[in-house]
């Protein structure tokens, strides 16, 4: 077979594809890799190896992360504001997505544009709003956790929505018109029908929401009030540019890790959920259109 | 009894409802409502900060006016320019990158393609602020990339050094995740029996590619260059952390400046005002494509 026929071969692998593929993959994912390297950096060097040691994750007395108090509380801050902003945006939205999906009228169909047009307004332009808005008219509430709280709730419950109410599209309404006809009130039919249906949508949702909580920076920063309500990504910002020692990098290392772990945790508890489901978690994740 | 339960089923909808709707208008519209009132409203004389100004009969369109004449024509409108080149030319490199990843990763069956598809939402589960980290950390004057090039025999570059170049692959690097993932949507949907009819038919791979693939995915293009062109439109983090200088400032960087540091938070409020303007076309085909998709589902 010449070479020009097996270029032209429309069922041979696709070697020049694969290779671009992967070579983009490196390309995405080493640059972290060697951040997390020079976490360990013996040297005070973010770009020039001196050798391996845990002076940064916590040998050192005063900056290592395990030392240092900014670094520390920026991450508490950041695990606090992902998990309340969870607590919060996930119920909320959820019931958003059954309401919205069953109420019929004008003002459920001025709700539902209403909702998604927090998903494309882009993030400085809802920052502004967000921070004028506690600037100058919710003044009871000052910049700070409180405010970066309800932000982050905002932002995220039209995720959770649209999550939702894709499943909700998918499981249709037969299981729950039967129930209702077997003497299931409504209420009755949501919960003990409808809710457990909706396990992995709720589940994805928490997961996004959390995800993008703890990456947000633009809402953080807005409505952030001094070093002490400063989140893992505020403090990359504010300090990369100055003299950072590596333990910057340790502290979004840490992030990273605990990030992989819940990630890893939850796809595990997916896979137990939807046994017997076909498709695969990683699959559902990869098409959740936002 | 029957009618009872109708009656509660009317309200339990509503009642579902209420409590998101009205997060949404208490911390969504009534805070868009306050950026008009910024953005009209007045400037206190002694102090210099902003009165926002409620009742729209009172309104104030001096600041306003200022900030869009210097968009029209002035330091703005060059500000504005730059930003969508260095988002257009994103966006370009963003399709290069994208649309054989997604392509092959779409096209690609068996156990790699879990593996593959996991590597390619790996960015999404690592901080933003993160992957800029390890890029500034990779540009500086003694990082990996210019030992590289003092390797193949180049000078050494300050690639931080405000330059237009990086910015823009720090842009790519940050949303081209983004890109694919719509775009995988998009072509894993696509019916491999057409791409084959096409070669029965006699068509080569590029005018199959011309003529079947690009026009067939044309949809999910559309939502990929959106939901990128989106946040890069308004991002200022990337330009401030790869260059920080002016020459290299987007329009997020002026509204930024606007807000926090000169204290003109009425010009700000200004600026965000047209910048959304401007946006409205991609948001609106944005919120179509979403529509479309949830109703896919069905």
């Amino acid at each position: 077979m010449s070479a020009r026929s097996w270029l032209g071969n429309p069922w041979r692998r696709p070697v020049f594809l694969a290779t671009y593929t992967w070579l983009f993959i490196c390309w995405a994912i080493v640059p972290v890799l060697i951040a997390i390297q020079f976490s360990f950096n013996a040297g005070r060097s973010r770009s020039t190896w001196q050798g391996f040691s845990f002076r940064w994750w916590w040998e050192d007395p005063t900056s290592s992360l395990a030392h240092d108090p900014d670094l520390k509380r920026a991450m508490w801050n950041s695990l606090v504001l992902a998990l309340l902003t969870m607590a919060i945006a996930v119920p909320l939205g959820v019931a958003l997505a059954l309401g919205l999906s069953r109420w019929r009228g004008p003002v459920a169909r001025g709700s539902n544009l209403l909702m998604l047009i927090p998903l494309s307004t882009p993030e400085i332009v809802m920052g502004t709003m967000l921070f004028l808005a506690f600037d100058s008219l919710y003044t009871s509430i000052p910049l700070g956790r409180t405010a970066m709280l309800l932000g982050h709730v905002t932002f995220s419950v039209s995720y959770v929505v649209v999550i939702v109410r894709g499943r909700l599209l998918t499981i249709g309404r037969d299981l729950e018109e039967a129930a209702q006809d077997l003497g299931a009130t409504p209420l009755q039919a949501v919960r003990t029908i409808v809710l457990p249906l909706l396990g992995p949508a709720v589940f994805a949702s928490l997961m996004i929401v959390f995800a993008t909580s703890i990456d947000d920076f633009v809402i953080s920063a807005f409505l952030s009030a001094d070093a002490s309500t400063e989140t893992v990504p505020i403090k990359i910002y504010s300090t990369v540019r100055g003299s950072p020692t590596p333990a910057l990098n340790a502290m979004a290392t840490a992030m990273l890790l605990g990030t992989m772990l819940a990630l890893i945790l939850a796809v595990l508890a997916l896979k137990v959920f939807r046994r017997g489901e076909r498709g695969s978690a990683v699959e559902d994740f990869a098409r959740i259109e936002l | 009894m029957r009618d009872r339960a109708d009656g509660r089923n009317r309200l339990l909808w509503p009642a579902l409802a209420t409590p998101g709707v009205a997060w949404l208008v208490i911390l969504f519209v009534v805070p868009f409502y306050g950026v008009l009132a910024v953005a009209f409203g007045e400037v206190d004389p002694i102090f210099g900060n902003a009165v926002p100004v409620w009742n729209p009969l009172q309104w104030d369109f001096t600041t306003f006016g200022e900030v869009l004449d210097r968009v029209v024509s002035g330091d703005l409108g060059r500000v504005l320019v730059r930003t969508f080149v260095y988002v257009g030319t994103a966006l370009a490199i963003c399709f290069l990158i994208g649309f054989p990843v997604a392509y092959y990763v779409a096209r690609l069956a068996g156990r790699r393609r879990g593996l593959l598809l996991a590597l390619l939402l790996a960015p999404f589960w690592i901080s933003y602020l993160m992957r800029m980290l390890a890029w500034v950390n990779l540009l500086q004057p003694d990082g990996y990339v210019n030992d590289v090039v003092a390797f193949v025999g180049f000078d050494r570059v300050d690639w931080l050094d405000g330059r237009a170049v990086t910015v823009i692959l720090g842009l790519v690097y940050g949303y081209v995740p983004f890109f694919i993932l719509p775009l995988f949507a998009a072509l894993d949907r696509l019916d491999p029996r057409v791409l084959e009819a096409s070669h029965d038919l006699g068509m080569g791979k590029v005018a199959t590619l011309l003529r079947v693939t690009l026009p067939m995915s044309r949809q999910g293009l559309l939502a990929a260059a959106v939901l990128t062109a989106l946040p890069m439109t308004g991002d200022y983090y990337t330009a401030d952390l790869l260059s920080g200088a002016p020459r290299t400032s987007m329009i997020g960087n002026q509204i930024e400046f606007y807000l926090f540091r000169g204290s003109q938070k009425s010009a700000g409020a200004s600026l965000v005002l047209i910048l959304s303007a401007l946006l409205l076309v991609f948001m609106y085909v944005y919120l179509r494509s979403v529509d479309r998709a949830s109703r896919d589902v069905a």
